[in-house]
């Protein structure tokens, strides 16, 4: 079966840049769109910000597949809980369920998560999962195959307690470099806000993206 | 006692015999056979009032064209279908199942089903099983909140988009959609684009093949078109290119006659009639 592409062998993965950041009022969630089956982009207007409840997101990276049946699990179960509970769930629960499933399956699964929201206890949470199970919580953080460009800007650049705009450029900066410099992750870049308001969704277009040096 | 009114109750689950047969093969040094892949074009578009499902017709085991009109467009609910590429027989059946599972949720609940629980059953199943289940499937339809398609992989992750291809033809197919595909396509337009994103599969790919078939699902209606068209259709012959009689002219004859060595008769028993 020479002609027929490794399409159907290889598994279709996020090759990612995605981040979380806290700011002053929330955090400001945002991935890049790329989805790609071995050198083929399977879907170049993917949305890696998944919604878990009203106000926790997650971004995926790693296996399409398995971040997908994971997010669904861990919604469920947050639903349910939030129904018993009488109240939203925090975002700290939230990561745990994640944690839980991310750790029980660490030899099957390919995921790298990032669990963001915000809740009345502590306001704006960012919550790190990598690939062997592992919670932390974090001000910010990086994911993705595009991440490891990116590790500098944002220590140069990330300060705690900014305003909703001034967190928003600086993660629509940071994805834009790790999109330029990472073959795997491209696309446009999706934006998430989430207060206590709840949450606010933007879009910039590859077209509009912010343009650094480019040799 | 197996009788006329109580047939013998066929054994449930998977049969494995196949796979002895086959470490049998392999132990004595011949290769197990393949099995039968669809190297496919499929597509999906949503336009302005529902969706355009399109398939090719080619079903191959490695090089060998094994059915030149296979069907790839397969049913899935009154509002919904469903187009397979991969593994035939994993494609044929999860869809058959999915569909059984449907139509029981639909008389359960006594509505239109969403298109949004087909994927997600689908996406389960095939999930379940690892990427095992070689289906790669284009579901589309239409329920109470309009039109939707669907991209699964085997691995079991998907995608929504308004137009998607799949299978090996689905670059070509992609170039297709990508230079003409725009919202608010109307149903003859989007007809012709899909037709031509399959014909750029059947010409350009290997794995395609054969004709076209299109499936057009509307609110409350829906067109299954097979063989809409044959892209590679067979020329009529203009005229006999038959030599005629008597075109190599004979030279010389010679008759030898057949010498019987020996012979033997062998007295056959009647047949017995009598009932």
């Amino acid at each position: 079966m020479d002609y027929v592409n490794d399409w159907m062998n290889a598994a279709e993965s996020t090759g990612t840049s995605i981040m979380a950041a806290e700011f002053a009022d929330g955090v400001i969630i945002g991935a890049d769109s790329r989805t790609t089956t071995g050198a083929y982009i399977a879907n170049r207007v993917t949305d890696k910000l998944t919604k878990v409840t009203d106000h926790i997101y997650c971004c995926r990276s790693g296996s399409a597949a398995d971040t997908q049946a994971i997010a669904d699990v861990v919604s469920y179960h947050l639903n349910f809980h939030a129904m018993e509970l009488g109240e939203q769930p925090l975002v700290e629960t939230g990561a745990a369920v994640f944690r839980e499933l991310c750790y029980n399956y660490r030899d099957s699964l390919m995921a790298g998560i990032l669990v963001a929201g915000w809740d009345r206890k502590k306001g704006g949470q960012v919550y790190s999962i990598p690939i062997g199970g592992m919670c932390v919580r974090q001000a910010v953080s990086i994911g993705g195959s595009g991440s490891s460009y990116v590790y500098g800007y944002v220590d140069a650049n990330y300060k705690t307690g900014m305003s909703k705009e001034e967190c928003v450029n600086f993660v629509i900066n940071t994805l834009s470099l790790a999109m330029a410099r990472d073959g795997s992750s491209g696309g446009v870049v999706r934006i998430g806000v989430i207060t206590s308001e709840g949450v606010e969704r933007r879009v910039v277009l590859g077209t509009e993206l912010p343009k650094f040096y480019e040799g | 006692m197996a009788t006329v009114l109580a047939p013998p109750v066929s054994e449930s689950g998977f049969s494995f015999e196949n796979c002895k047969r086959n470490a049998e093969l392999i132990k004595k040094g011949f290769p197990a056979p393949k099995a039968t892949k669809t190297g496919t074009t499929i597509v999906g578009i949503i336009y302005r009032d529902g969706v355009i499902l399109g398939a090719d017709t080619r079903a191959t085991e490695d090089t060998t064209v094994s059915d030149k009109n296979c069907m790839k467009i397969h049913y899935l609910a009154p509002n919904m279908y469903c187009c397979g590429a991969g593994t035939a027989a994993d494609t044929e059946k999860t869809n058959a199942m999915i569909a059984s599972q449907l139509e029981l949720h639909r008389l359960n609940t006594n509505r239109i089903v969403p298109v949004a629980t087909a994927n997600q059953m689908l996406k389960q199943y095939l999930f379940r099983y690892q990427g095992y289940i070689g289906a790669a499937l284009i579901l589309g339809g239409v329920d109470n909140t309009g039109p939707h398609i669907y991209s699964i992989y085997p691995h079991g992750s998907t995608d929504k988009l308004p137009y998607t291809t799949m299978g090996s033809g689905s670059l070509a197919a992609m170039a297709v959609f990508e230079s003409r595909w725009h919202k608010d396509l109307s149903e003859e337009e989007g007809k012709q684009l899909v037709r031509d994103a399959i014909a750029a599969g059947i010409f350009n790919d290997l794995g395609s093949g054969s004709n076209v078939d299109l499936c057009i699902i509307r609110k409350g209606s829906v067109d299954f078109l097979r063989t809409y068209d044959e892209a590679n259709k067979k020329g009529v012959r203009q005229a006999s290119y038959r030599y005629p009689k008597g075109t190599t002219a004979i030279l010389t004859t010679k008759t030898k006659n057949i010498v019987v060595e020996e012979l033997s008769v062998r007295q056959i028993e009647a047949m017995d009639v009598s009932s």
